[in-house]
Order: C-alpha cells, then structure tokens, then sequence
C-alpha cells in the first residue's frame, strides 16, 4: 500500500468512533502492535530529542524500503508511533519526504501537534524524515 | 472579610472557561496563577489612561505613571516588611534576579570560595552558579535531600565554612512543595559570614514572609505566580550589598553622570534598573499584592491546606499512587505517579477532561534522579480551587488508570 492509502485507511478506522476516549483507548491498542525496537538498539543514540517521555526509533535499509522499529515508556506516545510506522515503515525514502502529515489531524490527535507538547509528535516525525533523507542519499550513491 | 470562595472564583474571568468541552480545573498554579480581573483592569488602565515613561519626564502623564509605579514599589516594601523602598528592585522575573545577584558575586568570588545550593532547586536556577563557579574558580557544594523531599540541615552545617561566601536555597520547592527552614538556613550562613540568596516563586503567593526578620540578604520572586503579570519580578537587596555589587547591566535610569571619560551610577534601587521597566507590570504587581492582601494570607494558607489535606487523601484512595515530598508543613502541592503508568499518559488524559496539571520533571532534574522516577504529575493548588475541583482530579486519574492499565 502506499502512504496515502494507508493513511486513508487509518482516518476511516478512527471515523468510527464518536468521542475522544475511544480514539485514545484504539490508539492505546495499536500501540500494543508496534514494531519493538531491539532491547539492545535502545542506545542514547537512538533516543528522539523533544518528547516528555522516551521514544526509540531505529531504521535499516530492506531492498529499497525503510523499515522502522520503536518504544516507548508511555503507551500513548507507542500508540501514537505505531500510527506513524504503520504509514511510513517498509516505504522508500522518497515516498516518506514526500508524504504529508495533515492525517494526524483529520484522525483527531491535532493537539499532539502542538509545541505545548514538549513537540513529541513533530520531534517523530522529523526523525522519520531525517532517516529518510540519509538513506535516500545513501540510494543515490550507490 | 470572610473568605468566600464563589465570590473570589468570580473574580478570574479565566475561571468561567471550557477546555474540551468540560469546565477548567486549573491545578497547575505552580507554573503560574490566574490573574483577577483587577490586575487585568490595572495593565488597561494604566495603558488606556497614563501610559507614559517614567522618571524623567517633567509633564504631567509622566509624573502620574512614576507615581503609580513608585507607589506599587512602596506596596512591596510593605508587604515584604522591607526596611527601605529603595531596596526594592524591579526585575524580569525571578530568574532576572538571580542572574543579577550570580553576575554581581563574580566580581567578589575568588578561587577557591564556596557556594551552596540545595538539591531542591529548579535546575535552570542551577546554572547561574555553575557558570559563576566556572568564571570565579569557586566550588559549587550541595545540601542533600531525605526521602521525604526535606533538606538535612545537619549536612547543610557540616558544609559550611568560612570559605562559604554565599547561600542559594529556595523558600519552597516548586517540584514537591517542601517550605524550607530558611530561618535556619539564613541564620547558620550569617554565623560563618556568608550571604544568603532565597528564591521564593513558589512561597510568595501562599506566605507573606517577613524580610527584616529573616534578615535575608537576597530574595527574589516573580509577580506572575501571585496572581500579577508575567514578565516583573522584585529582587530585595539589603542597602550595604546594593552598594558592594557592581551594576549589572548598563543603560539608561542607572547613572547619575557620564561623560566619555567616566559613568558615575545612580544609587538604589536605579543602579540595577537600567532601561525603561515593565512600568504596567509594576504598577499591576501592587495591584496583584492588594489583592492578595485583601483576601489575607492567614486565611489564603488556611483554605489551602484544607484542599491539600483532602486531595491527598482522596488520591491516596487510588490503588498503587505513590506521592513524592511528603515533607511536614509543605505547601498546596501534590507531586504523584501511578504504579506502572508514565506521568505524561495521565497527564495527557486528565487534560482530554478538562484538567490542566503538569507532567515531567518540573524543571528539577536532579529530584527525579533521587527517587529514581522519569518525571510526576503535578497538580497545584490556590485558593480559588475548590473540593469539587479535586474530585474532579481524583475522577479524572481513575479514568486514566483505567483506561491505561
């Protein structure tokens, strides 16, 4: 699938709930399917910059696809990553640069948006597209 | 005046307000108060109808805005029981203040020399020491904390020497509410000969302290956590150090002469002003500490302690929270954490009901590492909270551990 039919289908899903306490309690179980980061890739290095609680996010080259695998200590911040490795793992670099983000605010998780989040969700997504700009060059070159 | 809370929430208009659909619960006081409708009134009024600089001008609109703020000036004196008003300077903020005095003691410090902090501090307030300790080549020590978040003065006495040139300790911790014994503190530093800085944003707007008789050296605080503007604070300097500190920044308002060849600065409180100051903020500072005042501290500390006593209870009721800064006499603050549940996931749903708490380290790193913990919840009180308000918290955190769990 692509980004966009993923992210489609991701803002049909949570269409179906009415309030704010199932979306969170549907994004807390996507959460529990989120693609775990190695214990031992959970390096300093790893770690995003700019989010209250801690995320690991590593990424590897598979073919020509990225594939990313994350953790969290807070459970809405995983479901919130699981959201976003859903749409952009097993994606090539240059679709991920060039994808959009406007779905995290039709899915109704706008406020993670906001700086006054200690910019975890932005922090995210800049590291997804920071891999990808690396790998993308690594592409090119070889 | 009987302390009435339904008329005193009537006096912030913030406090009518829906976040999420669901009536404000403002439990985040330690960041910053609400302001009553007074203090709004004050910065209008003053930019409505004398707005004009200060100290200088001879027409009538000057003459009328330097009065006001001389008179806010006067209104701390009072309030702080200052010995002079010119010793009270006007700041930014705390954080201004304590730069100012940190930038001050580099000119005295010299190698070798000793300053103490305590392991309560807010650790930005931290830094202006350690960049101090870095230029001057003095040592930073620390007063260690118990598991109660208590500082023990006992260590504090072994620290001190006579190389200990000065004291930063804060009257309250602004991460677990802990009210420091700064009488105490004040008195064994004095005995060695060393000056004492106390930071008291997080003390003033629920004690009135009484300077003169902590005979302090330095205290600092900020006007936004007493129901006044953001952006004014009050550093108090007793006369004998205004006169040994150097200026700290230069400009206009801080100099009696100059000519290209020599600046001769003007005395308290002017030698610290330079510029033109947050002139509404002042003048809306008096207004914040009339108001204050008006309600009356003994009474302001009494309702709080009853909301604290009862939301620390009814939170206790939650199977597996665990509260941090359990220190006796603290003030309205309740610092917890659910077992196996990150502070940021409560916090995120207990803002989704309308809540506002805090969540993460409260900028006091080094508490954290203590316990051990990635950060708290915070919830913080004033008196314009009610018992409603807490069991709306208490509902709110059982629905978070709920749903998190």
């Amino acid at each position: 699938m692509t980004i966009s039919q993923i992210q489609e289908e991701l803002i049909d899903e949570f269409s179906m709930f009415d309030d704010w306490m199932q979306r969170y309690e549907y994004m807390i179980d996507l959460g529990k399917s989120l693609p775990i980061i190695d214990e031992n890739l959970k390096t300093e290095g790893r770690l995003i910059k700019g989010c209250q609680s801690k995320v690991w996010l590593n990424a590897e080259l598979k073919d020509d696809k990225i594939v990313f695998t994350a953790d969290s200590d807070a459970i809405i911040t995983k479901g919130i990553i699981a959201i976003l490795i859903r749409t952009f793992s097993n994606q090539k670099p240059e679709d991920i640069l060039n994808a959009n983000t406007k779905f995290i605010d039709e899915i109704g998780l706008k406020e993670h948006l906001s700086p006054t989040r200690a910019n975890g969700l932005v922090s995210m997504i800049k590291q997804l597209k920071l891999y990808a700009v690396a790998y993308q060059a690594q592409l090119n070159n070889s | 005046m009987p302390f009435d809370i339904e008329k005193i929430r009537a006096d912030f208009p913030i406090l009518k307000r829906k976040v999420n659909g669901y009536p404000l619960v403002y439990l985040d006081n330690a960041a910053t108060s609400q302001k009553p409708q007074i203090v709004i009134d004050s910065i209008v009024n003053y930019y409505s109808n004398y707005n004009a600089n200060i100290h200088r001008g001879v027409h009538s609109l000057s003459q009328e805005a330097t009065d006001a703020y001389e008179i806010a000036r006067q209104k701390l004196q009072k309030h702080f029981n200052i010995k002079n008003a010119y010793e009270v300077i006007f700041t930014s903020g705390t954080t201004h203040g304590i730069n100012l005095v940190a930038s001050g003691f580099s000119e005295i410090l010299k190698k070798g020399d000793e300053i103490i902090v305590s392991a309560l501090e807010h650790h930005s307030n931290i830094v202006p020491w350690q960049m101090l300790c870095e230029r001057t080549g003095a040592i930073l020590k620390v007063i260690p904390m118990n598991d109660d978040g208590a500082l023990i003065i006992s260590a504090y006495e072994k620290l001190l020497s006579e190389k200990t040139k000065l004291v930063f300790v804060n009257h309250v911790s602004n991460a677990l509410g802990t009210v420091n014994p700064i009488k105490e503190i004040i008195r064994l530093a004095h005995d060695v000969g060393a000056a004492v800085l106390i930071d008291g944003a997080q003390a003033c707007s629920h004690i009135k302290p009484d300077l003169q008789a902590l005979d302090v050296d330095f205290y600092v605080t900020s006007a936004h956590k007493m129901c006044g503007p953001t952006g004014i604070g009050m550093l108090f300097m007793k006369e004998e150090w205004g006169e040994k500190l150097p200026p700290y920044q230069g400009g206009g308002e801080m100099i009696k002469e100059v000519t290209f060849e020599k600046t001769t600065y003007a005395g308290l409180p002017h030698k610290f002003e330079a510029g033109t100051p947050n002139i509404s903020g002042g003048i809306a500072f008096g207004t914040a500490i009339d108001y204050l005042n008006s309600i009356n501290f003994r009474e302001i500390e009494a309702y709080e302690t009853k909301i604290l006593e009862y939301a620390t209870k009814k939170l206790l009721e939650i199977e597996g929270l665990k509260i941090y800064g359990t220190a006796p006499g603290k003030t309205s603050v309740v610092s917890f954490n659910i077992e196996d549940i990150h502070p940021y996931d409560i916090g995120t749903i207990v803002d989704k009901l309308g809540i506002a708490v805090r969540t993460g380290h409260h900028c006091a790193q080094p508490i954290m590492e203590y316990y051990k913990i990635p950060g708290t919840v915070r919830a913080s009180f004033a008196f314009y909270n009610t018992k409603t308000e807490v069991d709306a918290l208490v509902e709110a955190v059982k629905k978070a551990k709920l749903m998190l769990t």
